[in-house]
């Protein structure tokens, strides 16, 4: 069966609180979970009272003030800071965001991270990536032709034909959907989940993609395209505004098309 | 120890190459069920209100007969195919999983089944 309770050495116990400085006054609780796999511990939930005043807006903002400033052992990962690199994915408050582009003022009170859920954790809010990668490699996520390219010029797409690309070349693959998707919880092992069918459509969708046959081949599978039942927490938690579970959709609707012509 | 790469495990056995059939057919079926439930909503309101005898002369109009036939043959059909993915959805097992498909559709065939010929009993013998 699926496991719905977590096993014994994933249970959360409490942890340190790192008290605000005398005299400050604008203080934002911040409570952030923690796990050290080198201690053999439980995870464990550390509590941090950030001056806001001392502080910028976003939620990678206090986590790197965390760091800097208060508790150099917690570990995460960041880059860009402005959404296009995808490696601050984590879980604010209960929902799968980008700590670098949610503003700690659009949560009302104390504010909860964790990792991304159902993933296994390296330490702190660090998941392993590996299958979710492998999974984006295993849909051959580049052009694939027979037709060899103009010897002088790109291969042509009219505006219309790049038009379909919008909403989905804008995927950073922070994998925010895919590990809010229950069906992706339960069956990550076969299910692609939205983020790698949202990146399978970008190149069903290229018009100057010369495989799709073979594409919609591999994709058609009960675990790796159907487990998607449409519950829709992929587009509502995606940091970046796509919409996986129409991208999901419409690859269905190729399916079929080919199916019934 | 397992040694394969990441890569190999997620290709793993490759496409099934089906699905698409099953997911159609369940989208299919559902929308058939709608004018079929509010014909059954009819039929049910005539079970509680009518006499016996009339609801089974009513019954043996040929549109109704055609009526009921497809709703117990499309309703448990549906049923199958939907059980079948909340199974595949919750049970990892291989065994298990493949014994609860098949227990699921030998079910709902066999209800099917006993549905169908109540259906034509009643409208012979009345």
């Amino acid at each position: 069966m699926a496991e719905f309770t977590l096993p014994k050495n994933s249970v959360l116990i409490p942890g340190k609180t790192y008290k605000a400085p005398a005299g400050t006054s604008n203080i934002r609780r911040f409570e952030v979970y923690r796990w050290d796999p080198d201690s053999g511990e439980n995870p464990r939930i550390d509590s941090y009272e950030l001056d806001m005043d001392d502080c910028g807006p976003m939620v990678l903002d206090a986590i790197l003030k965390i760091k800097n400033d208060i508790d150099s052992t917690l570990t995460f990962r960041r880059s860009c800071r402005e959404g296009v690199c995808g490696s601050c994915a984590m879980m604010v408050n209960g929902k799968n965001t980008l700590a670098c582009t949610k503003a700690i003022d659009s949560y009302p009170d104390t504010i909860k991270i964790f990792p991304l859920p159902h993933m296994q954790v390296v330490k702190d809010l660090v998941p392993d990536m590996t299958h979710f990668y492998a999974q984006y490699a295993s849909i051959k996520p580049w052009i694939d032709t027979q037709t060899p390219a103009p010897a002088d010029s790109e291969r042509l797409q009219s505006k219309e034909d790049r038009e379909k690309l919008d909403g989905l070349y804008e995927c950073v693959l922070c994998a925010c959907c895919s590990t809010s998707c229950p069906s992706y919880w339960w069956n990550s092992e076969r299910y692609l989940g939205p983020a790698i069918l949202l990146q399978a459509y970008r190149w069903l969708a290229d018009s100057r993609d010369e495989n799709t046959g073979e594409r919609l081949d591999e994709l058609e599978d009960p675990f790796k395209l159907y487990r998607c039942h449409t519950i829709m927490n992929c587009t509502d938690t995606c940091p970046k505004g796509l919409n996986p579970a129409k991208a999901i959709a419409e690859t269905k609707k190729l399916l079929v098309q080919r199916k019934l012509g | 120890m397992d040694f394969r790469s990441p890569l190999a495990r997620v290709r793993g056995l490759g496409s099934a190459k089906t699905g698409t059939t099953h997911w159609w057919m369940q989208r299919v079926s559902a929308v058939a069920l709608i004018p079929l439930s509010f014909w059954l909503i009819g039929f049910l309101d005539l079970c509680l209100n009518a006499p016996y005898q009339e609801t089974v002369a009513w019954l043996t109009t040929p549109f109704h007969t055609v009526c009921i036939s497809a709703w117990v043959l499309v309703a448990f059909y549906h049923a199958a195919l939907g059980l079948q993915v909340v199974i595949e959805d919750y049970i990892a097992a291989e065994g298990i999983k493949i014994i609860a498909v098949w227990s699921v559709n030998l079910v709902f065939l066999l209800l099917g089944l006993a549905a169908l010929i109540a259906v034509f009993r009643t409208l012979l013998i009345g």
